[in-house]
């Protein structure tokens, strides 16, 4: 089992410049881990990660979109896998953090804790490729790679809890961490229309 | 006398709006005049979901991307996806536009006046939400479509075109 911070401090050190939607717990962990102003927060409704990820991969689809959601949060949109495969975005990158519980909702285990498997889900659904990790060092060794391949693909991060991040919904919801998105967005996108 | 409003002047109206992608749920109001033919329709990018909600997530963050998209759904989708529709589209202020056939509708019967519950608390419900609507039945309204698609993106803030009945 990995700890979540680790894994994102990883993830960040592969993955420092580009889009991100985050949520919930991984979210918090986040954007104290790799605060940046493409740091897409405001997703709104619990499970709404990957849709809102699949909307900016086809809207800008010569940005890479990398997708931390839940395991509780995707159970919430399990048919996002398979409209994001129709879609067959190649610049969808989907983490998915399991910790097998809902952690920011009192740490109840979400259904079927000890038998799903994102990443089967995931290639059923029809996704490019899928993975698993337990071990942060196999972890370390092949995001490099993982992150050159084609999406849509899901990476499923088998996490437990590491340092305690604040839980910071304020920033998770507010209009202005929408507006700066906004801003670096519309600049990043500007900028290759010049190039 | 009025004429009952044609999909291919909804569909009209999209594209004089700037639509440039339909996010869509089949419903059996719209299926056979506007969503078939908007599914082939090249001056689109046609995105099916799986369930409504996906859809207020996907147009709304298409619009960070500078990005006109419009969800076409059923009255039924509009209700499960309330929440949805209450954080990312009302609360967050997106420019996501609904269109939603109200499967069921009696065509002789206002809306707000059905004796379907599902039918007739569509009004209140948005009105609740503070969320902009209008009934659209005939085709003198489709220039109406045009003008509540243009507020949305220009304001920034969702709307919610009902059709109550289908179009020819």
């Amino acid at each position: 089992m990995m700890k979540r911070d680790q894994a994102l401090q990883v993830l960040a050190r592969y993955y420092p410049d580009g889009i991100a939607v985050a949520v919930y717990q991984t979210a918090f962990d986040w954007i104290r881990i790799r605060p940046h102003d493409l740091n897409y927060l405001c997703t709104g409704a619990m499970g709404q990660a990957s849709s809102h990820g699949l909307g900016l991969a086809l809207g800008a689809p010569d940005e890479k979109i990398v997708v931390l959601d839940g395991d509780g949060s995707l159970l919430m949109n399990l048919g996002s896998l398979v409209t994001v495969a129709n879609m067959a975005p190649r610049n969808f990158f989907h983490f998915v953090s399991q910790n097998n519980m809902y952690e920011v909702n009192g740490k109840y285990p979400i259904p079927g804790a000890t038998t799903i498997k994102f990443d089967q889900m995931a290639i059923a659904a029809g996704y490019r490729y899928a993975f698993s990790f337990y071990d942060i060092g196999q972890f370390n060794s092949e995001i490099e790679r993982i992150l050159n391949l084609e999406g849509p693909l899901l990476v499923c991060m088998h996490i437990e809890p590491g340092e305690f991040y604040p839980l910071d919904y304020v920033t998770l919801h507010s209009e202005q961490t929408r507006a700066i998105f906004r801003d670096a967005l519309k600049s990043r996108l500007q900028s290759q229309l010049q190039e | 006398m009025t004429l009952p409003i044609k999909g291919a002047s909804i569909i009209k109206a999209f594209e004089d709006a700037g639509i440039q992608s339909i996010v869509a749920l089949p419903d059996i109001v719209t299926c056979d005049t506007v969503l078939w033919p908007l599914s082939s329709n090249p001056n689109f990018m046609f995105i099916p979901v799986c369930k409504e909600d996906e859809g207020v997530s996907i147009c709304a963050s298409l619009s960070y991307c500078g990005q006109r998209a419009l969800l076409l759904i059923q009255h039924t989708g509009f209700l499960d996806s309330i929440n949805a529709i209450r954080a990312i589209a009302v609360e967050y202020q997106l420019p996501v536009v609904m269109v939603v056939g109200l499967q069921g509708s009696d065509p002789d019967t206002h809306p707000n006046q059905s004796e379907k519950i599902g039918i007739r608390v569509l009004g209140p419900i948005c009105d609740a939400l503070e969320l902009r609507y209008a009934f659209i039945t005939d085709e003198e309204s489709a220039i109406s479509i045009v003008e509540m698609i243009e507020v949305a993106f220009e304001n920034s803030s969702p709307c919610a075109i009902f059709l109550p009945n289908s179009p020819v």
